[in-house]
């Protein structure tokens, strides 16, 4: 199968989608960007090979089987974070044998792999049960799990919680920034053997073999290539296989709402705001400037001022009864202006609709700037999957233009710049223009050329 | 605007040794020997006068013997030789406010730091601050505090705003009494003598000569690929006209010469000159509006002319005097011409009138895209630039950009941020053609 590559380096995350010949989406990756930016692209762009093997999955196997696709999917993950846990191991156990001078390294040891076999134990439940993973990243899943691990075993122990977790600190950026090559075919058998307990006969034991076994073999071959985002100067693409995020931004949100006209773009420390004509095409655009206030980075911010996840501003903030009017700009002053709120008593929550409110104005100034705003109207970004940012949006659309413009927000909002990447390599394929191949995919694993 | 070339081209120095025209070489010179001629004014008896590019009378003060200094180019050059930033902090700690125009910091900063010029030769304090323009309120204050730190006299010349788009003959009328009955006379007592008239006149011919070679390199660009860039080159060309020239036979030389070589450009279909040698191919043809950047002036420039994007024409390089609409200094008429130039400069011009030359110029030059540099700290521009912007597109259906940056703060010129905006839109414009050819 031949496929197209798009991939968008953003601030925060780096996200690939691949599109066949006929630019039907049929993989998707996103991984956390790292200090390395090479690393992250190419492990989005393993991520989404993955998918689209996954796809291929989809395609094969019979459409009554016992084994949902979702379970197959879960189960896989599962297999993978075993593998990166085994490299955690291995790389804290090298960590610990550079620790000659401290003497209580075997106590550290026995309490480190203790932590390590309960998240091992843990791992089923949390991908297979309903322990509600809250972030898809190996980092922030295990690093969850060893903090609550580290914390149980030096409540009894003789070892400090710091240690254990200067530990990770110390493993971590090694083994996420290694590129490991995993067999997808292995993993995925040893996803289909954990399920295969769900299965109810033999025959549907053999077809989902069957169908492993193709999703595994099928030969992927990637024709072309394009990236994109904040980090573009820096990805490891030649110059003419990289494109604007502002024009990626525009057609990738064209292409998933074909209505659109306006887009609205907030990731990490970008906002954008695109008008685009009836083919996807921009025709002007406006990007904040000097200042990433009112960014994903400003919610970022607050959550670790709240001690909160970055996923829990928002529906906390749709608990609020009033909307409290943030008047700092700044983030690290509105951080001084929500604690000093919350000491004169405030609610959290109406703080928290202030300050996503203070968000939406500053893009609203933006895109009023750039042309306003026209229906379709296509919010796009990591920010778009905050409900609470829609719902200030929305608000603020209908108060300054009109509550008849259609407000479209999409659960894969985050991949518009990479979809859209994708379809400018599509162009070019069709062009018939001579693609080349970025440095790391012939550095970390071999293309299926 | 700049004067020193060698300044600008910090690209290796064989090519810029080698992409140094004889036009280039000649300005050099003369801004050497005017610095030089600066440094020596005390020993030498001559009197100087400060004043502003815009509504400059350089003939007038030529004419009376006395030599101009125009701070904002001081400033610039400091821009352009990384000095900027520190002159800009002293004058913050003198309590100048983060959001003041950045060229009068700059200035104040360097005063307060020795007063070095570009040549690294001290400049004489002024015997006189001519406040030839008002359409920037800045100026005003500007020399209102020059006064106070020299202690020397200020002229004003109140220069009325185009608000309603034209040069009314009581406007006109105004600026000529005001000369004759203010500017003149104060010039005449700094300098110990009468005005001679002919002199004037004939400082004024040689203007005339100077601008219609001025025009007819602008006008060069209409040709593609355009042998000139209006703006990064164009910098260049305006040096001696809005600065200390205008009105002498070394003015009258250099732009022959600059037009001589644009000629030979045209006929050998050369592009324009870049910071990285001759311009290879022309891509996007481009008009500007609003100031450049000086801190970062050539990667600026790279990034447009490193994507094959030149600068048809510029608004910026008719701040000091704006020539191709058929303006030229009259010698018959030498207060009147003298008023007309003043109340025609282009930061004097209603936003109407703005857009519409702007729109001239697109159309004329036939311009793939427009670009605003849009510096906030000097209102004189930025004001009204993003109607302008809207209003363009409408007009034209020609796709304008939108940038920030400032003249000489370096904390203002976010290099990645501008280049990803400029970037973003030279793609858009192809995509835009390829649509518009598919």
């Amino acid at each position: 199968m031949k496929c197209i590559v798009g991939i968008d380096l953003g601030s925060t995350t780096t996200k690939a989608v691949l599109l066949d010949e006929q630019g039907r989406i049929i993989g998707k990756g996103i991984t956390n960007s790292r200090s390395n930016y090479e690393v992250a692209c190419a492990v989005a762009r393993e991520e989404a090979l993955r998918a689209a093997r996954f796809t291929l999955l989809e395609r094969a196997l019979p459409a009554a089987t016992a084994v949902s696709m979702d379970v197959l999917l879960a189960a896989f993950r599962l297999e993978l974070y075993l593998d990166e846990l085994g490299e955690l191991r291995e790389e804290i156990d090298r960590v610990l044998r550079s620790l000659n001078y401290h003497r209580d390294r075997d106590e550290l040891g026995a309490a480190v792999r203790s932590v390590l076999d309960g998240m091992v134990a843990e791992a089923p439940a949390l991908f297979l049960g309903d322990g509600g993973r809250k972030s898809d990243f190996f980092r922030d899943i295990a690093g969850a799990g060893f903090m609550a691990g580290a914390e149980r075993v030096a409540l009894g122990g003789v070892v400090g919680f710091e240690r254990l977790v200067g530990l990770f600190d110390r493993a971590i950026l090694d083994v996420e920034t290694r590129l490991v090559p995993r067999p997808f075919g292995a993993l995925l058998r040893r996803a289909g053997d954990r399920c295969a307990s769900r299965t109810s006969t033999d025959r549907e034991r053999e077809a989902l073999r069957q169908a492993i076994t193709f999703a595994a073999e099928e030969v992927i071959n990637e024709v072309c290539f394009v990236g994109t985002g904040y980090g573009r100067q820096t990805l490891p693409f030649p110059k003419s296989a990289v494109r604007s995020e502002i024009l990626c931004h525009g057609r990738g949100a064209h292409r998933i709402f074909p209505g659109t006209r306006t887009v609205l773009d907030i990731g990490g420390q970008d906002t954008k705001a695109i008008q685009v004509d009836d083919a996807g095409v921009v025709t002007s655009f406006q990007m904040n400037d000097r200042c990433a206030a009112g960014c994903g980075r400003y919610l970022g911010y607050i959550a670790d001022e709240l001690n909160m996840g970055l996923h829990e501003l928002g529906p906390r903030a749709m608990q609020a009864q009033r909307v409290a009017k943030v008047n700092s700009t700044c983030t690290v002053f509105a951080g001084a202006e929500l604690r000093e709120r919350l000491a004169l008593g405030e609610r959290r929550e109406d703080i928290l609709a202030g300050l996503h409110r203070s968000i939406m104005l500053r893009a609203m100034s933006l895109l009023a700037r750039s042309g306003g705003i026209r229906s379709e109207f296509s919010f796009t970004g990591g920010v778009c999957k905050n409900p609470m940012a829609v719902r200030m949006l929305t608000e603020l659309v209908a108060e300054n233009y009109s509550s008849s413009i259609v407000i479209n927000t999409h659960a894969d909002s985050i991949y518009m710049g990479a979809l859209g990447a994708a379809l400018f390599g599509l162009d070019d394929v069709r062009a018939g223009r001579p693609a080349v191949l970025p440095t790391f995919v012939r550095q970390s694993a071999p293309a299926h050329a | 605007m700049n004067i020193d070339i060698t300044t600008v081209n910090s690209a290796p120095r064989a090519d810029a040794e080698a992409a140094k025209d004889a036009s280039q070489v000649r300005q050099k010179q003369m801004i050497a020997d005017h610095y030089e001629q600066l440094s020596r004014a005390r020993e030498d008896g001559r009197k100087v006068v400060y004043t502003f590019v815009p509504g400059n009378l350089t003939e007038l003060i030529r004419s009376l013997g006395l030599l101009p200094v125009l701070p904002e180019i001081n400033a610039l050059q400091s821009g352009m030789r990384k000095l900027s930033g520190n002159y800009i902090a002293e004058a913050e700690k003198l309590g100048h406010s983060e959001d003041v125009c950045t060229y009068v910091k700059c200035d104040i900063g360097m005063m307060k730091s020795g007063n070095v010029g570009p040549t690294g030769m001290r400049i004489p304090e002024p015997d006189l601050l001519l406040l030839s323009y008002t359409g920037c309120f800045t100026f005003m204050k500007w020399f209102e505090l020059l006064r106070e730190e020299y202690k020397c006299p200020v002229v004003m010349l109140h220069v009325p705003y185009q608000g309603d788009g034209e040069i009314t003959p009581a406007m006109r009328d105004y600026v000529v009494r005001q000369l004759r009955d203010v500017v003149v006379p104060a010039l005449e007592r700094v300098a110990g003598h009468a005005l001679d008239m002919d002199d004037l006149a004939r400082r004024l011919d040689l203007s005339r000569q100077a601008e219609n070679d001025l025009v007819a390199v602008w006008e060069a660009a209409r040709h593609r690929p355009s042998p000139i860039d209006g703006y990064f080159g164009g910098v260049y060309y305006i040096g001696p006209i809005f600065s200390a020239f205008r009105g002498t036979e070394d003015a009258v030389d250099y732009y022959r010469l600059l037009r001589t070589e644009v000629e030979h450009r045209i006929a050998q279909k050369l592009g324009p000159m870049t910071p990285d040698g001759p311009s290879s191919e022309e891509r996007y043809r481009l008009v500007v509006e609003g100031p450049p950047n000086w801190t970062s002036f050539n990667d600026f420039w790279r990034m447009f002319s490193r994507e094959g994007a030149t600068v048809v024409s510029s608004t910026y390089t008719r701040v000091g005097g704006l020539y191709d609409t058929g303006f030229r200094h009259d010698s018959r008429n030498p207060f009147e011409s003298l008023a007309d130039y003043c109340l025609g400069c282009y930061t004097n011009l209603n936003l109407p009138m703005r857009t519409a030359l702007l729109e001239r110029y697109i159309r004329e030059y036939q311009a793939d895209g427009f670009l605003i540099n849009s510096v906030k700290s000097c209102n004189s521009f930025s004001a009204g630039q993003l109607l302008m912007l809207r209003e363009l597109e409408r007009r034209t259906g020609v796709p304008g950009g939108f940038i920030e940056s400032d003249l000489v703060d370096p904390r203002y010129f976010g290099k990645a941020n501008i280049e990803n905006r400029v970037q973003s839109y030279l793609q858009m414009l192809e995509a835009r053609k390829n649509k518009v050819t598919a």
